[in-house]
């Protein structure tokens, strides 16, 4: 049973309707007490910064999904659920979010922000993630900040806006992607059903 | 490198899919459901869905569709028309929206710009812009094409790009439904003036003006209703040929 957090982001439908499609069992979790039972965690995104990790901490959600990731169960995030997972981003400085991996959130610089469209990932090493996706894939990408992490070994993906920057990242259980397989067609759906396997 | 787009855009009312020419006229298109999954297997970029029925039952319904087309259709999708409130936003994105799309609610009220932004990021929030020529400027017209705003659409786009507003979809009503091509003009002024991407709406009749709107233009993404419904080009045809001329697309 994959549980997916219910933190009041807008696309959280999306990724559950991805899901269903795909025949893969799943719980939405707005509540801790639905975390029981749950296998894999999915952090999904879009949203802002501080609307996000106010609404975790608000639904009891943060700390829960803390110990989770400390625990290295499974887990994936997906764009705001990536960068959520390091200690603060640009986008509101001075919101503390879960610190799971150290690096900073910086906003894009060099081109038009955010960043929307289908843009290439090269995966950058191994990932079961990745069967059947080749060397590179076209994803659904929908955001201003990027991950920039401080151990270059956490990076998976990367993709080109204007500079080179991780677009996944997996240490562990936990792997986390910056664009939307959810909303990124054969591509996307393949790489949930890979993680789901796993 | 990013790609640009092609969109199919759904003008719904009442659950039909219906194109107009210049907003009158309206013809029947079809059920936006089925032309939805017929774009996303032609390898169409995203879907807007605009609901141009001013009824409560037309959102009612334009909410089902979205709901309908969000469980077998993966790509990002982006509701609009009669959106004027947070409220109506977050129910928008709940149906399965991925982006909202807000006209005149912003020009009467934009902080709803800044409302959304900050409770579902500046990425969902699509400005929409109804362009008309008067003079020497464009000016920002509201229901649907009949009504001058007073805002002039340069200074318009800058203010809604500060306030929040993540992209802008720029419609020139002088162009809507004539074929006439895009208006590069309106593109380049709006484009040089904000730094979040432009989605060019309105003229395109042949494959070259959709090539003028991406290279002259230097549009994002690239906006069709009519040459698609009607069977004219397909998606494929229309990236095939942008490819074959530099311009780089998703397969």
């Amino acid at each position: 049973m994959i549980g997916v957090i219910d933190y009041g982001a807008g696309n959280l439908r999306s990724v559950k309707k991805a899901l269903d499609f795909l025949g893969v069992k799943n719980r939405v979790i707005d509540d801790p007490a639905q975390l029981s039972g749950i296998e894999k965690m999915l952090l999904p995104g879009v949203g802002a910064f501080q609307a996000s990790v106010e609404q975790l901490q608000k639904k009891s959600l943060f700390d829960p999904v803390k110990v989770w990731l400390q625990e290295d169960r499974p887990f994936l995030g997906i764009c705001l659920g990536m960068q959520v997972l390091f200690q603060d981003g640009e986008e509101n400085p001075g919101i503390t979010a879960l610190g799971i991996v150290d690096g900073s959130v910086p906003r894009f610089q060099h081109e038009r922000v955010p960043q929307i469209g289908w843009n290439k990932v090269f995966f950058t090493r191994e990932t079961p993630l990745a069967n059947g996706l080749g060397k590179d894939a076209y994803f659904y990408f929908l955001h201003g900040f990027y991950v920039a992490p401080k151990d270059p070994a956490v990076v998976v993906g990367e993709t080109e806006y204007g500079i080179r920057y991780p677009s996944m990242i997996a240490r562990g259980n936990m792997t986390a992607v910056q664009f939307h397989p959810e909303k990124s067609g054969e591509n996307g759906l393949t790489l949930l059903k890979n993680w789901v396997a796993i | 490198m990013i790609t640009t787009r092609l969109i199919p855009c759904l003008d719904v009312d009442d659950g039909r899919v219906v194109k107009g020419i210049k907003f009158k006229g309206i013809r029947d298109a079809g059920d936006p459901v089925d032309l939805a999954k017929r774009y996303n297997t032609q390898n169409a970029d995203e879907l807007v869905f605009l609901d141009i029925g001013a009824s409560y039952k037309s959102r009612e319904t334009m909410l089902n569709v979205v709901e309908a087309v969000s469980r077998e259709v993966f790509i990002p999708l982006t509701v609009g028309g009669g959106i004027r409130t947070v409220v109506d936003m977050r129910n928008a994105l709940m149906a399965g929206a991925d982006k909202v799309a807000i006209c005149s609610a912003a020009l009467a009220n934009p902080e709803v710009l800044s409302e959304g932004a900050y409770q579902f990021g500046a990425q969902c929030v699509v400005l929409s812009i109804d362009a008309k020529r008067e003079g020497e400027n464009w000016y920002a017209f509201t229901h649907g094409g009949r009504k001058n705003s007073g805002r002039e659409v340069v200074e318009w786009a800058k203010e809604a790009a500060k306030l929040g507003a993540g992209e802008i979809l720029l419609n020139s009503i002088d162009r809507d439904g004539t074929k006439a091509g895009f208006d590069i003009e309106l593109l380049n002024a709006v484009g040089q003036a904000v730094n979040i991407p432009v989605i060019a709406s309105g003229g395109a009749g042949t494959l070259p003006q959709i090539l003028e709107a991406v290279n002259a233009g230097n549009a994002d993404a690239v906006l069709l209703a009519s040459l698609l419904h009607y069977g004219e080009f397909t998606v494929q045809e229309i990236k095939t040929y942008l490819e074959k001329n530099g311009v780089k697309m998703r397969w």
